[in-house]
C-alpha cells in the first residue's frame, strides 16, 4: 500500500507514524512536506500525525488547515480513499472540515498523557475491521485540547450513522459521550485523540494500534 | 591611565557584579579602561554562572574519563561511546531562579536550553528527565509554583516532542525561598559526526540561526550569581520566554544541516547569549572574531550592542560555516522559516571586535575572557558530621502497617502521577519504561536496535546535609544502583550541584565535601562525570538550601530482554534483600515523618559493597533469574516492598526473625546503603542464594509474595487499596483540594 504522511513545521509524530506505516505495511511511506501542493502519484493512504503544527498557536490545527497541501488532502479524501488524522492530525481534520465536531481544551485544564482505555464503538469499518471481537483496547494519549465537542443534533446523528469509531473507557478530557475518534459520513476518514502508531511493538506501548493500520492494508 | 570610561562609575562597576580586584584585572589585560559594551562581556563571561569561579578549584577532582567516554566536561554535553558507531550525548542543567521568580517561562527555558545543549553537537535528542525540589507543601507558594513549573517542563517538551520519562519531586522547607528546577537531556548521536564548539579558523562565515535578539533576559547569568532578597520578584523582566515551536524547528534545521559538511563549529546561544557563544567558539578556536551588530537580527529597534551582547532571548544559535558554505545554511534554515543572517567572520587577530554604526564599539583581547576568570580558592570549613542513629536507639512503634501508610503518603514518598501525567512520555515510540511504570530508571530504546539507554536523575539532600562527603558519595552510588536495578550496564553522570552562597565558609564546606564525596564514588564505581553545572547562591535572606548535587546517571542495556522492573511479581515468589541490614536511622524518612526529627549522620556507603553486590545483581538479572527488583533508598525495605506490592497487585508478607540484632523497625524501615529487593520464583531463589553464598554476598529471604496486603510476621496489616489511595491521592490533594472535596 503507497502511503503518505504530512509533515508540517512542528510535527512531533511523524516519524513514529512511518515507522508504524512501515512495520505493518512493509513499504516506507512518502513524506510530504506542507509546502507541497499535491500527493505523491499513486498515494492510497494519508495519515497526518500528531505534534503542534505552527505551533498550535491562533488554534490547534488551524493553520494547519489552510496550508498549501491541504486541498490535496481533502481531494484525496473526496475519492474514498482513507485517510487518519491522529491527535493534532484530528484537529487539523475537523478544523478542515472533513470530520463533525470541535476539539477544545481538556476539561481539566491540563496537558494528559496516559494509557487510556478505549470501546470500540464501530467494527465494521475499514480502520477497524481487523479487530475482530476485541472490543476493549489500551492506546496511548498525549494530549492538551482532546476535549470532543459538537451540539447535540450532530452528536445524535454521527451516533446514528456509526461515525462514532472509539470511545474512552475513562473520559480523560471531558469529550461530549466519552467520543474519542470519529469518521466522516463516506468512512473513509478517520479522526482519533489516542495514538495508534504509538502501540505497535510490545517493547513500547503495547499492541493495540496493529490491527488499526493492518485493517486499512485490507481495505486500500 | 584613566580608571573609569566615559559614563562609567564605581557604582556601575559594582553593579555588574565586578569587584575592586576583577576589575584590576580588566585594566592590566585591556591597558585601559572598558567601556560599558566591554563592561558588560566582562561582566557576563566572569560571572559564576559562566565562569565557575567558586567551583573551578574543586570540580577538577572528579574523574572524567574513561574507556567509554568520547567527550568529558568543557563542551556543550558529555559524550560517550555504546557501541555500534552510536553515541549518546547528555547533560543536567540548572533553571533555579528563574523558576523561582516566573515558574512557567522559567522551567520552560530549562529544558529549552539543556535540549540546546545536546542538538548542538549533533545528538538527535530522545529524552528528557528533571530533578525538582520544592519548599513545604504547606509554604504560601508551593501549589504556585508546582503548578507552574510543571506546567512548564510540559509545555516545552510535549511541543518539541522529546518525551520526559523520568525524574524525581521533593518538598522541604529548606527550599521555601530557592525552589530547584533541574533538567536534563540525552541525545543519541553517530560517533563520527559529533560537533563542537571547538574547530574553527580564521576568515570563516559566522552565521546566526533562530528567533531574533530582543531585550529579554539581560543580565540573566548575573542573576543566576547572586543571592535573593525581598526584592527578587522585581527581576521578573531578566526571566527569558520560551518559544518551543521554534526549537523544534531549530532541532530539524540544525540536524539537517549536520547531515552536510558545511559546520566548522557550532554553540547555542544559552547564557550570556551572543557572548559566550562567539567567545566560547573564539577561544576554543584559539582564534579572533568580528561581528557586524547591524545584522544581528533584531525583534526590537534601536537595540543597542550591549543590550544585543547581553540578550538572553532563547531559540537561536550560533555556527561557524566552511568557507562558501552558507548558502547550504540559508536553504535549510529558509525551508524551515528560521532567521538566519551571516554576521561577521572569525579573524586571526585573537581579539573580539564589535562594529555598530559604522563604530568600533568593542575590541577586546577573546583569551583573558575565558582564561582569565577568576579563579577563588574559598575558605571552607568542613561541616561537623553528626552521629550514627541506630534502630535501637529509635522507640519501636506499635503498628508497623500504620507507619509504612504515614511513609508512603508523606509529600517525597507519595505518587507524582499527577506531575507525570502533564508530560509526553511515549512520543518517539522508544520509551520502553517512564515515571509511570515500576522501573528504578527510565528505559529508552535505541531506536532501530534492541538495545537501551537507562537513565536517573538522584539526590538524596538530607543525607548531604547530614555529612557532605557520605551525602556526595550516596548521589552517585543511588544512581549507580537505580540503574544497576534495572540490569543496566552503569557507564556516566552528569551532574548539577547546587548549594547557598559559597563565600559562607559552612556553605563553601558543604560543596567541598560533597564533590569530593561524589569523586570518591565516581571512581570506585567506574563512573566518571562528563558534563555538569553548577548552582550557587540559592539562598534568599541568609538562608540557605540543603545542599543538592543532583546526579544524572546513563547506563546501557545491551539486550533489552535481559533487564528487570518492580512489577512483575507474583503469588508464591520468594523475598530477598542483597546486602546487609544494619538498621542505620540518621536522617532517614522514617526519623523526620514519623518522629519529626532531622537529625543523626547519614548512613554509610561502603562502595566496595555497592560494586559486588550491584555486579551480583546484574549478573543475576541477566541470567533470567529475577522476576523483580527494587533498590532500597528512602523508607527502606517496607517502603520499597510497598512499592512492588502496589506495582504488581500482589501483596507481600514479610519475615522479621525476632532473635535478629536489628530490631523490626530497623528491619523494615533502615536505610543502609547498597542494598535490592529481589522477587523471584522458588527454583530461582535457591539458585540465586546459591550464587549470592559462592561469592560471598549477603543475602537474606525476608518474606513471600501473595494475599492483598503488607504484612510483618502475620499481623501489622496493611491492605494494598487502602496503602493505595493514600499514596496516589496525596499530591492531588495538594493541588487541587477543591475537585477532590467536590468528588
Amino acid at each position: 500500500m503507497k502511503s503518505a504522511v504530512i509533515v508540517f513545521p512542528g510535527s512531533n509524530c511523524d516519524r513514529d507514524a512511518h515507522d508504524a506505516i512501515e512495520r505493518v505495511t512493509g513499504e516506507k511511506p512518502a513524506m510530504v512536506w506542507h509546502q507541497e501542493s499535491e500527493l505523491p502519484e499513486g498515494t492510497e493512504f494519508v495519515m497526518i500525525p500528531g505534534g503542534f503544527s505552527y505551533g498550535d498557536y491562533l488554534r490547534c490545527g488551524a493553520m494547519a488547515s489552510r496550508s498549501a497541501i491541504l486541498p490535496a488532502v481533502v481531494a484525496h479524501a473526496a475519492t474514498g480513499a482513507p485517510v487518519l488524522g491522529v491527535c493534532n492530525g484530528f484537529q487539523i481534520l475537523t478544523e478542515s472540515g472533513l470530520l463533525p465536531g470541535a476539539l477544545m481544551r481538556n476539561a481539566g485544564l491540563t496537558f494528559v498523557c496516559e494509557k487510556a482505555p478505549l470501546k470500540i464503538d464501530n467494527g465494521n469499518t475499514r480502520f477497524t475491521s481487523r479487530y475482530g471481537s476485541t472490543s476493549e483496547l489500551i492506546i496511548p494519549i498525549a494530549h492538551h485540547d482532546g476535549n470532543y465537542f459538537a451540539d447535540a443534533e450532530t452528536l445524535d446523528r454521527i451516533e446514528g450513522e456509526g461515525q462514532v469509531v472509539f470511545r474512552y473507557g475513562n473520559n480523560p478530557n471531558g469529550s461530549q459521550r466519552d467520543i474519542a475518534g470519529v469518521m466522516n459520513e463516506q468512512g473513509n476518514v478517520l479522526g482519533m485523540m489516542p495514538h495508534p502508531e504509538r502501540a505497535v511493538d510490545e517493547k513500547h506501548g503495547g499492541t493495540d494500534g496493529l490491527a488499526l493500520f493492518e485493517s486499512l492494508l485490507g481495505s486500500a | 591611565m584613566t580608571q573609569y570610561a566615559e559614563g562609567i562609575t564605581a557604582e556601575i562597576v559594582a553593579e555588574h557584579g565586578i569587584n575592586d580586584e576583577e576589575y584590576a584585572i580588566i585594566l592590566d589585560r585591556l591597558g585601559r579602561a572598558p567601556n560599558m559594551v566591554e563592561l558588560g562581556i566582562f561582566s557576563v563571561m566572569w560571572s559564576e554562572h559562566c565562569s565557575y569561579k567558586s567551583s573551578r578549584a574543586h570540580l577538577g577532582k572528579f574523574p572524567t574519563s574513561g574507556e567509554k567516554v568520547i567527550q568529558g566536561p568543557g563542551e556543550n554535553a558529555g559524550v560517550i561511546d555504546i557501541g555500534d558507531g552510536q553515541a549518546a550525548i547528555f547533560k543536567m542543567e540548572s533553571h533555579n531562579h528563574p523558576s523561582y521568580i516566573e515558574p512557567y517561562q522559567g522551567a520552560a527555558t530549562g529544558v529549552g536550553g539543556i535540549l540546546r545543549d545536546v542538538f548542538t553537537m549533533g545528538a538527535r535528542p530522545v529524552a528528557l528527565l528533571n530533578a525538582l525540589r520544592f519548599g513545604a507543601p504547606d509554604h504560601e507558594k508551593t501549589q504556585h509554583l508546582v503548578g507552574g513549573v510543571v506546567a512548564g517542563i510540559g509545555g516545552y517538551g510535549n511541543c518539541v516532542g522529546v518525551p520526559t520519562v523520568g525524574g524525581e519531586t521533593n518538598f522541604h522547607e529548606g527550599y521555601n525561598g530557592n525552589i530547584l528546577v533541574n533538567a536534563m537531556a540525552v541525545g543519541l548521536a553517530e560517533t563520527d559526526n559529533i560537533f563542537y564548539a571547538r574547530g574553527a579558523e580564521p576568515g570563516q562565515p559566522i552565521v546566526y540561526v533562530g528567533s531574533k535578539t530582543g531585550r529579554d533576559g539581560i543580565h540573566g547569568a548575573t542573576m543566576a550569581s547572586a543571592e535573593f532578597d525581598d526584592e527578587s520578584e522585581e527581576k521578573r523582566p531578566t526571566v527569558q520566554v520560551g518559544d518551543p515551536f521554534v526549537e523544534k524547528k531549530l532541532i530539524e534545521a540544525c540536524l539537517e544541516l549536520m547531515a552536510t559538511d558545511a559546520i566548522a563549529a557550532i554553540q547555542d546561544m544559552g547564557a550570556a547569549g551572543l557572548t559566550s557563544s562567539s567567545v566560547e567558539m573564539a577561544d576554543k578556536g584559539g582564534i579572533g572574531i568580528k561581528l557586524i551588530m547591524d545584522d544581528v537580527p533584531q525583534r526590537e529597534e534601536n537595540m543597542t550592542t550591549y543590550e544585543m551582547m547581553l540578550s538572553e532571548s532563547q531559540e537561536r544559535m550560533l555556527v561557524i560555516m566552511k568557507p562558501g558554505r552558507e548558502d547550504v545554511a540559508k536553504a535549510i534554515f529558509e525551508k524551515w522559516e528560521l532567521d538566519v543572517a551571516v554576521i561577521g567572520e572569525t579573524t586571526d587577530t585573537g581579539r573580539m571586535v564589535l562594529e555598530h554604526k559604522g563604530e568600533i564599539v568593542c575590541d577586546i583581547p577573546v583569551a583573558p575572557l575565558a582564561d582569565d576568570a577568576p579563579k577563588y580558592e574559598r575558605p571552607y570549613f568542613a561541616p561537623e558530621v553528626r552521629a550514627q542513629i541506630n534502630a535501637k536507639d529509635v522507640a519501636q512503634p506499635s503498628h508497623m502497617g500504620e507507619v509504612l501508610l504515614k511513609l508512603m503518603s508523606s509529600p517525597n514518598m507519595a505518587s507524582k502521577a499527577w506531575i507525570w501525567r502533564q508530560y509526553d512520555r511515549h512520543v518517539m515510540a522508544d520509551t520502553a519504561a517512564s515515571s509511570e511504570d515500576p522501573s528504578d530508571a527510565a528505559i529508552v530504546r535505541v531506536h532501530g536496535t534492541n538495545k537501551a539507554l537507562a537513565i536517573t536523575t538522584d539526590c538524596t539532600p538530607r543525607y548531604c546535609y547530614a555529612d557532605p562527603f557520605e551525602g556526595g558519595k550516596q548521589a552517585v552510588a543511588e544512581a549507580w544502583r537505580n540503574l544497576t536495578a534495572t540490569g543496566a550496564d552503569p557507564i556516566a553522570i552528569t551532574d548539577c550541584l547546587n548549594f547557598g552562597n559559597p563565600e559562607r565558609e559552612e556553605i563553601m564546606g558543604q560543596f567541598v565535601g560533597c564533590v569530593e564525596g561524589m569523586a570518591q564514588a565516581c571512581a570506585a564505581l567506574n563512573f566518571p562525570v562528563v558534563s555538569g553545572n553548577v548552582s550557587l547562591y540559592n539562598e534568599t535572606n541568609g538562608v540557605a538550601i540543603p545542599p543538592t548535587p543532583a546526579v544524572g546517571g546513563v547506563g546501557l542495556i545491551p539486550d533489552m530482554d535481559k533487564r528487570a522492573g518492580f512489577g512483575c511479581m507474583t503469588e508464591g515468589h520468594i523475598l530477598m534483600v542483597v546486602g546487609k541490614t544494619t538498621g542505620a536511622m540518621g536522617a532517614s524518612t522514617y526519623l523526620r515523618v514519623i518522629e519529626g526529627r532531622e537529625e543523626g549522620g547519614a548512613p554509610l556507603v561502603h562502595l566496595d559493597l555497592e560494586k559486588s553486590n550491584g555486579n551480583f545483581v546484574r549478573g543475576q538479572i541477566r541470567a533470567g533469574r529475577i522476576s523483580a527488583c527494587h533498590d532500597l533508598s528512602d523508607g527502606g525495605l517496607a517502603c520499597a516492598a510497598a512499592d512492588m506490592a502496589l506495582a504488581s497487585g500482589t501483596g507481600i508478607k514479610l519475615a522479621h526473625d525476632a532473635d535478629s540484632d536489628v530490631p523490626m523497625h530497623g528491619f523494615l524501615f533502615g536505610e543502609d546503603q547498597a542494598r535490592y529487593l529481589l522477587a523471584a520464583k522458588k527454583d530461582d531463589a535457591i539458585a540465586i542464594i546459591q550464587d549470592a553464598k559462592a561469592e560471598n554476598i549477603d543475602i537474606q529471604v525476608v518474606g513471600l509474595a501473595g494475599g492483598t496486603a503488607v504484612s510483618v510476621n502475620g499481623a501489622h496489616h496493611l491492605e494494598l487499596d487502602r496503602l493505595r489511595a493514600a499514596w496516589e491521592g496525596w499530591l492531588p490533594e495538594l493541588m487541587e483540594p477543591a475537585a477532590e472535596a467536590a468528588e
